[in-house]
């Protein structure tokens, strides 16, 4: 990209030029700047490395990662790729392993990333090996610093990365807490393939004016609507950010009265009971909660339906959603069964979600002809302010806060 | 499902066959209202990965218990939902089939191409199903359970048409 070719329009955040999701050389520097640069991005539960000795693959970006927990317990994160000939070193996608041996060639590391094993470094019968002064330890995988915020494991590259929680806010943080109450029982989980540029995705989770219009099944049901008691909270950075609503119910007729094709009043399920049975498991109203945290996670609360997302750009025009559905150890044969019924909510099937994994390829696929032309996000003002209306895009402003600090747009 | 412990005739062998093709047929002619009708009143229902199934995971993308939780599927997926026009076309195995009890066992592969509106045509799923099928005093047969596992824990854009 040369220096001349792209300039962020001068109306600021409230305008984004529809280049940003489809020009390649950009996308080659997110991977640089954004997503091993100074941001946190979410790795995996920390349940998901149930016993000391185990790994599991992740990705900070396109970047293949491994995160270990090691004898001791504690959890580590290092690049997935040998010191040697740059080989995959775990090609598998989660194990039990007192050391991770790149299978190329034998190179062994520590649970830390270390390397500390060269099959043959001296030779066999003094011929062949390595001299004395070299020392491929320099060209070992790069080193993640590591986090956990309530069972969540988050890495980052950059030493500049301030500590997790001062990223993230004390609000954030407080409703990260609200949701990851105990330790956590592990559901399931399935990934999707998005048909755009994974900041479309992002800018998704960020956009709580979009969740009642576009998702009828919300509205019909009044598990979210606008009117609804709630609010936006946007934290310092622009980059995080929490969408709210109470369950208690309104009886109001904003959509109806203004002839949304959300609002199907005439539409009833048979078995409702069947499906959203839920309790306040929180005690403390709130039925549904969105946090993202930018570049790469969700974390979700729908009535009980608990879930993390964690998302990974797979070229410009494409992007996978990891899916990771969740209870807690403490739950009980019924509420596992609540949450089960209401994973039909979400994920790539849900009667919620499912139009969120084609909404961006919708974008996508009309935008790619039109690099120069830009979009309009005025919606709640043209700042990144917390709001008690959701109609409002202050968030989606905020990530672009966010990008073009990282981005040097 | 070793040879030795079937004990299943060859026109259970059939009739569990045509079970398998009209309910895939079914959902290829877009006849979803259908749908239903194959399972039992109580008829479970599980969409999920075998990934999840392999690691003992219960969750699924499709969950029901009930033939009136898949009618809610089909009246959201025709009133409420928004996604593009598309169709399926199921390819179907040989089910393997195996008596146990009352009840009776059936194993199916399948390769489910989806065709989108704009002529896009993708292998969208391959997985097997894992059925049992529960035989009325009339003869006929649905299913009590009907475990879709893909193969795959990959899913593209989304699943709204049950598999």
């Amino acid at each position: 990209m040369q220096d001349s070719a792209r300039h962020w329009p001068a109306e600021g955040m409230v305008r984004v030029p529809y280049w940003v999701y489809s020009d390649r050389d950009l996308y080659a520097q997110e991977q640089t700047r954004i997503f091993q640069g100074p941001t946190w991005n979410f790795l995996c539960l920390d349940a998901e490395l149930p016993t000391p000795n185990s790994y599991r693959r992740s990705s900070l970006g396109e970047m293949p990662v491994v995160v270990t927990r090691d004898k001791a317990g504690k959890v580590h994160a290092f690049e997935n790729r040998c010191a040697h000939r740059g080989s995959l070193l775990c090609i598998n996608d989660s194990g039990e392993a007192k050391n991770i041996v790149c299978v190329y060639h034998n190179w062994t590391y520590d649970l830390e990333g270390n390397l500390f094993g060269v099959a043959f470094r001296n030779g066999i019968g003094g011929k062949g090996g390595m001299a004395d002064d070299v020392k491929p330890e320099l060209h070992g995988p790069r080193k993640l610093r590591v986090e956990i915020l309530g069972g969540l494991v988050f890495g980052t590259l950059s030493a500049e990365t301030p500590p997790l929680e001062q990223f993230l806010g004390t609000e954030i943080v407080k409703h990260i807490k609200r949701v990851m109450r105990g330790p956590v029982k592990v559901l399931g989980g399935y990934n999707q393939m998005l048909p755009n540029n994974w900041k479309l995705y992002m800018e998704n989770t960020k956009d709580s004016y979009h969740a009642s219009l576009l998702h009828t099944f919300f509205t019909t049901f009044r598990l979210n609507r606008l009117s609804q008691r709630g609010g936006l909270v946007v934290n310092h950075s622009g980059g995080a950010h929490i969408s709210y609503s109470l369950t208690a119910d309104v009886a109001g007729k904003e959509y109806e009265q203004a002839g949304m094709r959300s609002a199907q009043e005439g539409f009833t399920l048979e078995a409702p009971e069947q499906l959203f049975k839920s309790v306040d498991e929180f005690g403390d109203g709130i039925g549904l909660q969105i946090l993202a945290v930018f570049p790469n996670f969700v974390l979700q609360q729908i009535r009980n339906s608990l879930a993390v997302r964690r998302l990974v750009p797979k070229g410009q025009e494409q992007s996978e959603l990891v899916w990771t559905v969740f209870g807690f150890e403490s739950d009980d044969a019924e509420m596992i069964d609540m949450r089960l019924r209401q994973a039909n909510l979400i994920g790539p099937a849900g009667f919620i979600s499912m139009e969120d994994g084609a909404a961006g390829g919708w974008v996508q696929r009309a935008v790619n002809t039109a690099p120069d032309i830009l979009s309009v996000v005025e919606m709640g003002g043209r700042g990144i302010e917390s709001s008690e209306s959701r109609v409002n895009e202050a968030a989606v402003r905020g990530i672009w806060t966010e990008y073009r600090r990282y981005m040097d747009l | 499902m070793q040879e030795k412990n079937r004990s299943v005739d060859g026109e259970l062998q059939a009739r569990v066959q045509d079970l398998q093709a009209r309910y895939a047929q079914c959902i290829d002619d877009a006849l979803l209202d259908q749908w239903p009708d194959f399972f039992t009143e109580d008829g479970r229902y599980l969409l999920t990965t075998a990934d999840n199934v392999a690691r003992g995971l219960p969750l699924g993308m499709m969950y029901a218990t009930s033939q009136r939780m898949l009618r809610d599927r089909i009246a959201a997926l025709r009133e409420v939902n928004v996604y593009e026009a598309q169709r399926y076309r199921h390819i179907i195995s040989m089910p393997v089939v195996a008596r146990d009890g009352d009840v009776v066992r059936a194993q199916t592969n399948f390769f489910v191409a989806r065709i989108m509106h704009t002529g896009e045509t993708m292998l969208f799923a391959t997985g097997c199903y894992r059925d049992s099928i529960s035989v009325a005093n009339d003869g006929s047969l649905r299913f009590a359970e009907k475990i879709v596992i893909l193969d795959s824990r990959q899913i593209d854009t989304l699943v709204a048409i049950p598999l």
